[in-house]
């Protein structure tokens, strides 16, 4: 045998097996790189930006798994309101949605853009009210957005007399009512100034398509961009409605964040200490 | 006309590919009930819905909850190509199909085969990420692959405005061109992988009349998944992969009448143990 160089004898052979072995580690290796890739990018896409979407939408996160992207909303839309996101939208590639600014959309009562969807990623059921004990189509139940008012730039913020939101409005005076202010500027004027409701606003942005200044002091954004929310623990007590929450909560499920003291108020008030300890 | 014969299922193809596309472009345009909707899902005469099954696949993936009509949709679609077509979206349906077939056909003319370095991708490396789009789907919660799909985008681009859609197009053709060889159609979609396997066992195949061929190999050159006709000059019988895609460029540039559509040869293959 050769006895000076030894090395020889234990050249790796390539069996079939270590080939099958490292062509499957490189293909999985591959997919994995790609996957990564691949997640990154969808991860970015779908980091919305602010944008709308069509009446009947689900919730943002359900909307993008349930969108098959067929565009038969926006072939039914008869305003040519929808449009479907393109390469350069920088948008979720081939949802629907739309810019009230340029189009807005008209509150069809038959809203044909909601049934024809295939997958439901427009929910009928959350623009039908029942009357009469059957279902029908309510385009006021919408929840597309909500208008949201910039005072600087709302010229009836100024004391200008303006109502073109409100008049513009398909719910006027519910989702947008006009209030009075004592102009403090002039002392003996009234502002007349538009207030939106979320119970009612729409978000179909025809008060922004009708808003007169250059760039839109109303404008529509997303509600859970632009609502904020209270949380359980405040409870109207004016409200009979919310007053029935307290009495359906479970006490024994209650949970509170913070510790209970078994201290009575007189206590901490007749307690010195506390105050003076250095 | 001789020529023109030659290319009769060519010309049948883009009539086709073009017509579909003006069918969905008019259904939005012009509000004809014909084909309403995209690729992805649509409305056949206003009543029979389709949808693209592996959509569906990435949509459920991604944990959706949908309605009844898109899984009818899909399974008119997988009924179709499963039974009858084959792989023949690929070839018949695609819009991407004119643009590889272009890049191909340029490769043919510039002899940009011979000249070229070489780039290899396994022509399995489809059903790899046709694995990938429905794992990428399951983690971020929406269907991976729909979010890319030139195929889609340029469908689209048709019906609803282009946009950048020129972008993505030129993409695949410089990598069709200079790139891989049938890159994008065959080896890397994911979607030609998908209707591989659903028209596994279709019908309609191209038959192979051993008898009759010259070897010239014409058939072999013009085909985009050239390894499907492995049996070429050796033995009779129908093509049987997935992956061919019927778009009968073999029968048309065959002088020899070797090669024609016909019915699958289920004993056969059986016979041969899979002919793979």
């Amino acid at each position: 045998m050769n006895t000076q160089n030894p090395k020889k004898d234990t050249k790796p052979k390539i069996t079939e097996r270590r080939r099958f072995l490292t062509i499957m580690a490189q293909s999985v290796g591959l997919s994995a790189l790609g996957g990564i890739v691949w997640t990154g990018y969808v991860e970015e896409a779908k980091a919305s930006p602010l944008l709308l979407r069509p009446p009947g939408a689900l919730k943002e996160s359900d909307f993008l798994r349930t969108c098959i992207k067929c565009g038969q909303c926006a072939e039914a839309c008869p305003y040519d309101t929808l449009l479907m996101a393109k390469p350069g939208d920088g948008l979720p590639m081939g949802t629907p949605y739309f810019i009230a600014r340029d189009i807005p959309c008209y509150m069809c009562t038959d809203i044909p853009c909601v049934p024809v969807c295939p997958t439901g990623a427009l929910d009928e059921d959350s623009v039908s009210s029942v009357v009469e004990g059957k279902k029908v189509l309510d385009i006021n139940k919408a929840k597309m957005g909500i208008a949201v008012v910039d005072h600087e730039s709302c010229v009836a913020y100024w004391g200008i007399q303006c109502d073109a939101c409100y008049r513009a409005c398909p719910i006027l005076g519910d989702a947008i009512t006009i209030e009075f202010l004592r102009n403090e500027r002039t002392g003996k004027h009234a502002k007349l100034v538009p207030v939106v409701h979320a119970d009612y606003c729409t978000g179909c942005g025809l008060c922004e398509h009708a808003c007169v200044t250059e760039k839109a002091a109303i404008f529509v954004l997303p509600r859970d961009v632009a609502l904020g929310k209270a949380g359980d623990y405040y409870v109207k007590g004016w409200d009979v409605k919310d007053q029935e929450r307290i009495k359906q909560r479970n006490l024994e499920e209650l949970e509170t964040k913070t510790e209970r003291s078994e201290k009575k108020p007189q206590d901490y008030l007749n307690m010195d200490e506390e105050l003076f300890n250095e | 006309m001789n020529k023109l014969f030659k290319m009769r299922y060519l010309i049948l193809r883009r009539i086709t590919q073009i017509g579909l596309l003006f069918l969905y472009f008019a259904g939005n345009a012009y509000g004809w009930k014909i084909l309403q909707g995209t690729l992805s899902a649509s409305m056949l005469f206003d009543t029979i819905p389709l949808a693209d099954p592996f959509a569906l696949l990435q949509m459920l993936s991604a944990g959706a909850i949908m309605g009844v009509n898109v899984f009818i949709g899909a399974a008119v679609i997988v009924l179709f190509y499963g039974i009858v077509g084959g792989r023949a979206f690929c070839s018949w349906v695609c819009p991407v199909n004119m643009i590889t077939d272009l890049a191909n056909w340029l490769r043919r003319k510039l002899l940009l085969d011979k000249v070229e370095r070489k780039v290899w991708v396994s022509r399995n490396a489809r059903y790899w990420v046709l694995g990938l789009s429905l794992v990428v789907s399951a983690i971020t919660g929406l269907a991976a692959f729909e979010l890319v799909s030139p195929i889609t985008i340029f469908n689209r681009g048709v019906i609803f405005g282009m946009g950048m859609t020129g972008g993505v197009l030129v993409a695949i053709f410089l990598f069709d061109l200079f790139g891989v060889k049938n890159g994008w159609c065959g080896h890397i979609c994911p979607l030609g992988g998908i209707y591989s396997i659903i028209g596994r066992f279709s019908l309609i195949r191209v038959r192979h009349n051993e008898p009759n061929c010259t070897l010239c190999m014409k058939c072999k050159e013009v085909c985009p998944e050239s390894q499907v006709l492995f049996m070429i000059g050796k033995e009779s019988g129908t093509v049987n992969m997935g992956e061919c895609v019927n778009c009968a460029r073999c029968i048309e540039v065959c002088d020899d009448d070797a090669l024609g559509f016909s019915i699958r040869d289920f004993a056969k293959s059986k016979a041969k143990g899979d002919n793979r």
